[in-house]
C-alpha cells in the first residue's frame, strides 16, 4: 500500500488548470522527483496536499485513509512534513526553540523543554542530523539552517518528508550532504517528495521520477531509466539542444578590472579583486549568494560608485556610477533580479525597451519628448528578434512569463551588440526551454566577439558556458582557470572559502 | 475567502470603478441622512440642486472646483513617483503668500503680464516649500508625509501672524487680512454675474498640460518609473533622486498656484480662512482620479458640487454640512476598493 496517494487531481484557477487529473503514489522508502518547470504545477500540488487549496475534483490518501480536503492540521497530523524553499525560521530563537515552535499548549505554564531537548537529541543521533539546539539560527550556515527544517518536520512526527527546491541556495558538498542526509531517512522507512527543476540533482537523489507539464503528469520513470535529454524533453515537451561551447581563441582584452576593493565590513565587501576577460570569452564567477558578487556587478552597472581601483572597458575607465554612460560605452547588463531591477512591470513593452536610452535621438525627440511611434517601431524588431511572446510592444509587461520578461531584458542589452556583457543570474527562476535560450544566446554573443562576465549559483550551467573560472568567497576572487582545470567539488570547497583549495594566482 | 489577482483588466473596468465607488458612497451615506430624520431621495435631490440648480450654483460650483483642480493635480503628480505630498495646504498659502508680497504693490505690470507673474512666482513659492522636505527625503530619507504635513501648520502660523502684524491691511477694520491685490493683478471675471474668474482655464490648461507631460515626455516617463519601481528606474540610468526632486517641484508649484487663484481670483486679499482644506482634498480629487490629471477635472467638479450642494441642504433640511465631509471621506474609501478590485477579485471558495 503506498504511504501517499493522489488521486485524480484537478484544480482550476479560472480559465487555468494547474493541476490536471494528477494520480500519484509514494511508496514507503523511496524518494521520488517530482519534476517541472516554473508553472507546471509542482506547487499547487502540494499546496493542495497541505491544505491551503482545496482540489476540485480527486482526493489524496495517506496510508489508505482519506485526508480532510483544506485542512494543514489534518495533513501535520497525518505525518506529513514539508520543508520550504524559503526557510520558515526565526533567526532570534534557537534551534530548539524554533523546532518547539507551535507544537506546545497554547496555555501551559510553563515551556516543556526538557523532554523537546531529549527528543531532539533522539532524532539527531537516528538520523545524523547534528545541530546545536540552543545555537541562534541567525548564526547557522544555509546548510545547517535546512537540517532545522528537516529536524522541525521530524519533531512533529513525520514519516512524509517534502522539499520544495531544497538545493536552490546549497553549496554542492551541501547538496552532497542533503542527498546523504534523504538517503538515510529513506533507508529508516520515510518516505520523500523532492521537488526540483535541476535534472542532474533528481538523477542522482531519487528512486523514481514523475514529471509535470501543464498541470499533467506526462511520464513517471524509474530514475534507473532515465537520463537528461529523456527528462528534458518530456519537461519542456520537445526536444531541446542543451547548449554547447565551441572552443574559441581569445581576443584583446575587454574588460580590466585590478585592485578593486570597496570599504566596509562582511561577506560582500570586494578586496583588492583582479580580472581581465577578453573578446570572446566567457569567465564564470562561482559562489554561495552574498559573498561581494553583488558588489561587483553593481559597479559594472553603474548603480554604485563607491570603490579603491580600476576599472576600464577597452583602456577607457568606466564610467562608475552612471548607468547611462556605462551602456553607451557599449555594456549590456542582465540584472541578478528582473522584477526588481529589471522591467517596470506596470509601464508596456515598449517602455521598457527604451529605458536604457531615453534621451538619445533615436527614440526621443531633444532628449524631452519621447517618439512613441520610433520607440514601438524598434520594440516590435526587437520582440521579433528575441522571440518574446506577448500581444504587442503596447502590451503591460508584468503579464509576461519569467522567460519572456527575460528575453525582453536580453533585447534591450544585446541589441545594441555590447562589446562586454554582464550577465548575473541570467537564468535563475527560468524553466528549461528559456534557459537554453538565454544561453544561446549568450554563447551568440561571445562568438560575435563580446567578452562577458558570467555569474551564477549554478555549478552546471558555469562549466557549460565559461571559458574560465573564477570563486568568490568573502569577497576575494580567485584567479580564473579553465573550466575544466577544477573539479566541481575543488570548486564547491572555494565557495565555502576553504582557503587550502584556493590556487595562488 | 481568497483574494486573486486578475489576469487582465479591461479599460471599461478601470472606467467604470471610480462611478461604482461614487454609487456605493452615497448609498452608505443615505443610512447617516436616514438617521438624521430626512427622506433619502429629498436630500440628495436637494444636494443636486444646490450644486446644479441654477446658473448661479453652476457658478459657485465651478468656481468653487478651481482650486481643487489645482490641489488634485499636486497630488496626482507627486504620488506617480511615490512622493506622498501632503502639503498642498501649506503650499497654497505660499502662493497666496508670493501673491500677496507681490501683488499688492510692490511690482506693477500690465494686467497681461501681472496675472502670469503672480501666477509663476506662486508656484515658485509653492514649490520652494517643497525643497527641504524633497531634500530630507532624498538624502537622508526623511518620510516626507511627515514633513509635508507639519509644513502646513507652520505656513498657517506664519500667515498668521503676517495678516495679524506687518501685512495687516490697515483699511481693513480691524479684520486680519492683508492688503488687497492691485486691479491689475486681479483675475478677470469670465461671466457678468457670480464669482467665476479666470483661475478655471488656467487650471484646465494646467491639467492637460500635466497630463500631456506625464504621457509625452520624457520627465513623465521617468517620473511614473520612478514611482512604479524605482529600482528599476535606477538600474536603466534615470536619476532617481533629481526625478523626485523635479516632481516635487512641480507638484509644490501647482499647489502655490491655487493660492494664487483663490487670492487673486476669488477674495482679491490673503485671510486666514482662504482655504478651508484645499489642500487636503486635493489629496481626496487624486485619489477619486486615480491620479489620472484629466480625470482630476471631474473628480474636482464633483467633490465641489458635493460641498457646495451640501452647503445648501444642510439650509434646507436638519442636516449638518460635515455630511460632505463625511460623503468624500466615503468617497475616497470606495474609490481605493474599487481600484483594488479592478486589479483583483475575491473568490469566496477555496
Amino acid at each position: 500500500m503506498p504511504v501517499l496517494e493522489f488521486r485524480g487531481i484537478t484544480k482550476r484557477f479560472g480559465s487555468l488548470t494547474a493541476n490536471d487529473d494528477v494520480s500519484l503514489t509514494l511508496e514507503q522508502g523511496e524518494i521520488l522527483a517530482l519534476l517541472g518547470e516554473n508553472g507546471a504545477g509542482k506547487t499547487t500540488l502540494m499546496n493542495i496536499l497541505f491544505g491551503h487549496y482545496q482540489a476540485d475534483e480527486g482526493e489524496i490518501l495517506v496510508n489508505g485513509q482519506t485526508l480532510p480536503a483544506g485542512s494543514t492540521q489534518a495533513a501535520i497530523q497525518s505525518g506529513v512534513g514539508m520543508v520550504h524553499q524559503h526557510f520558515t525560521l526565526a533567526g532570534n530563537l534557537s534551534v530548539l526553540e524554533n523546532i518547539m515552535l507551535g507544537t506546545e499548549r497554547l496555555w501551559a505554564w510553563r515551556q516543556q523543554t526538557g523532554a523537546a531537548r531529549r527528543k531532539l537529541a533522539a532524532l539527531a543521533e537516528d538520523y545524523g542530523l547534528v545541530v546545536d539546539p540552543d545555537a541562534q539560527v541567525s548564526d547557522l550556515s544555509v546548510g545547517e539552517r535546512q537540517r532545522v527544517e528537516i529536524l522541525k518536520a521530524l519533531y512533529r512526527d513525520a514519516r512524509i518528508l517534502i522539499l520544495d527546491e531544497p538545493t536552490a541556495v546549497l553549496t554542492p558538498q551541501e547538496s552532497e550532504s542533503l542527498f546523504a542526509t534523504l538517503k538515510s531517512l529513506t533507508a529508516k522507512g520515510l518516505s520523500v517528495i523532492f521537488i526540483s527543476h535541476k535534472l542532474h540533482e533528481i538523477l542522482a537523489v531519487s528512486n523514481r521520477i514523475a514529471v509535470l507539464r501543464h498541470g499533467a503528469i506526462v511520464g513517471t520513470l524509474p530514475a534507473a531509466e532515465a537520463d537528461r535529454e529523456k527528462l528534458a524533453e518530456l519537461m519542456v515537451g520537445r526536444k531541446v539542444t542543451l547548449p554547447t561551447r565551441q572552443p574559441l581563441a581569445p581576443g584583446e582584452p575587454v574588460l580590466q578590472i585590478s585592485g578593486l576593493s570597496t570599504k566596509g565590513q562582511g561577506a560582500t565587501v570586494l578586496r583588492t579583486v583582479d580580472l581581465t576577460i577578453h573578446a570572446r570569452e566567457i569567465i564564470g564567477i562561482a559562489g554561495v549568494a552574498g559573498n561581494g558578487q553583488r558588489t561587483l556587478a553593481d559597479i559594472l552597472s553603474g548603480l554604485s560608485a563607491d570603490f579603491t581601483g580600476t576599472v576600464t572597458i577597452h583602456g577607457k575607465p568606466l564610467a562608475a556610477g552612471r548607468p547611462r554612460a556605462i551602456v553607451a560605452s557599449g555594456v549590456g547588463r542582465i540584472p541578478e533580479d528582473r522584477h526588481a531591477r529589471g522591467m517596470v512591470g506596470e509601464m508596456d513593452i515598449w517602455e521598457n525597451l527604451i529605458s536604457e536610452d531615453l534621451r538619445s535621438d533615436e527614440v526621443s525627440r531633444w532628449g524631452l519628448v519621447i517618439d512613441r511611434g520610433r520607440a514601438e517601431a524598434r520594440a516590435r524588431r526587437q520582440i521579433e528578434e528575441f522571440d518574446v511572446r506577448c500581444e504587442g510592444p503596447d502590451a503591460e509587461t508584468r503579464l509576461l512569463s519569467g522567460g519572456n520578461m527575460q528575453k525582453l531584458i536580453l533585447a534591450r542589452a544585446l541589441s545594441r551588440e555590447p562589446s562586454f556583457i554582464l550577465a548575473n543570474q541570467p537564468v535563475r527562476g527560468l524553466d528549461e526551454g528559456a534557459i537554453a535560450y538565454v544561453q544561446n544566446r549568450l554563447l551568440e554573443a561571445r562568438e560575435r566577439g563580446a567578452a562577458i562576465l558570467l555569474v551564477s549559483e549554478d555549478l552546471d550551467e558555469l562549466m557549460t558556458l565559461s571559458d574560465r573560472i573564477a570563486v568568490i568567497s568573502h569577497g576575494q576572487l580567485s584567479e580564473a582557470l579553465p573550466a575544466g582545470d577544477r573539479s566541481i567539488a575543488q570548486i564547491g570547497l572555494m565557495m565555502a572559502g576553504q582557503d587550502s583549495a584556493r590556487q595562488a594566482a | 475567502m481568497i483574494i486573486e489577482p486578475r489576469a487582465s483588466v479591461s479599460l471599461l473596468r478601470s472606467g467604470l470603478a471610480p462611478i461604482w465607488a461614487v454609487a456605493g458612497a452615497l448609498a452608505l451615506c443615505a443610512v447617516l441622512i436616514l438617521w438624521a430624520g430626512t427622506p433619502v431621495h429629498t436630500a440628495y435631490w436637494l444636494l443636486f440642486k444646490g450644486a446644479f440648480g441654477s446658473a448661479f450654483a453652476i457658478n459657485e460650483t465651478l468656481t468653487r472646483s478651481i482650486p481643487l483642480i489645482f490641489t488634485g493635480l499636486a497630488a496626482a503628480v507627486a504620488f506617480r513617483a511615490k512622493f506622498y505630498n501632503i502639503g498642498a495646504e501649506g503650499q497654497l498659502y505660499a502662493g497666496a503668500l508670493a501673491t500677496t508680497f507681490f501683488g499688492t504693490g510692490l511690482v506693477t505690470l500690465p494686467p497681461v503680464l501681472m496675472v502670469p507673474f503672480l501666477m509663476f512666482v506662486g508656484a515658485l513659492a509653492g514649490g520652494a516649500l517643497l525643497i527641504v522636505p524633497v531634500l530630507l527625503k532624498t538624502r537622508m530619507k526623511v518620510d516626507e508625509v511627515v514633513t509635508t504635513l507639519l509644513l502646513n501648520f507652520v505656513v498657517l502660523l506664519m500667515v498668521s501672524f503676517l495678516i495679524e502684524g506687518p501685512w495687516k491691511d490697515p483699511m481693513a477694520l480691524g479684520w486680519p487680512q492683508a492688503a488687497p491685490v492691485i486691479e491689475q493683478g486681479i483675475l478677470p471675471q469670465l461671466m457678468a454675474k457670480g464669482r467665476l474668474h479666470m483661475g478655471l482655464v488656467f487650471g484646465l490648461v494646467a491639467a492637460l498640460a500635466v497630463w500631456a507631460m506625464m504621457r509625452f515626455s520624457v520627465l513623465g516617463y521617468e517620473i511614473r518609473a520612478v514611482g512604479f519601481n524605482a529600482g528599476a528606474a535606477e538600474f536603466s540610468g534615470i536619476n532617481v533622486g533629481r526625478t523626485v526632486i523635479v516632481t516635487a517641484l512641480i507638484s509644490g508649484g501647482l499647489a502655490g498656484m491655487a493660492g494664487v487663484s483663490e487670492t487673486a481670483g476669488l477674495k482679491g486679499y490673503l485671510t486666514l480662512d482662504l482655504s478651508p482644506g484645499f489642500g487636503y482634498t486635493g489629496i481626496a480629487v487624486a485619489m477619486l482620479a486615480r491620479l489620472n490629471p484629466l480625470a482630476v477635472v471631474p473628480a474636482a467638479l464633483f467633490l465641489s458640487a458635493v460641498y457646495v450642494g451640501s452647503d445648501a441642504m444642510s439650509r434646507a433640511v436638519n442636516i449638518p454640512t460635515y455630511i460632505a465631509d463625511v460623503l468624500v471621506g466615503v468617497c475616497v474609501l470606495a474609490v481605493l476598493f474599487s481600484a483594488m478590485f479592478t486589479q483583483y477579485k475575491i473568490r469566496w471558495r477555496a
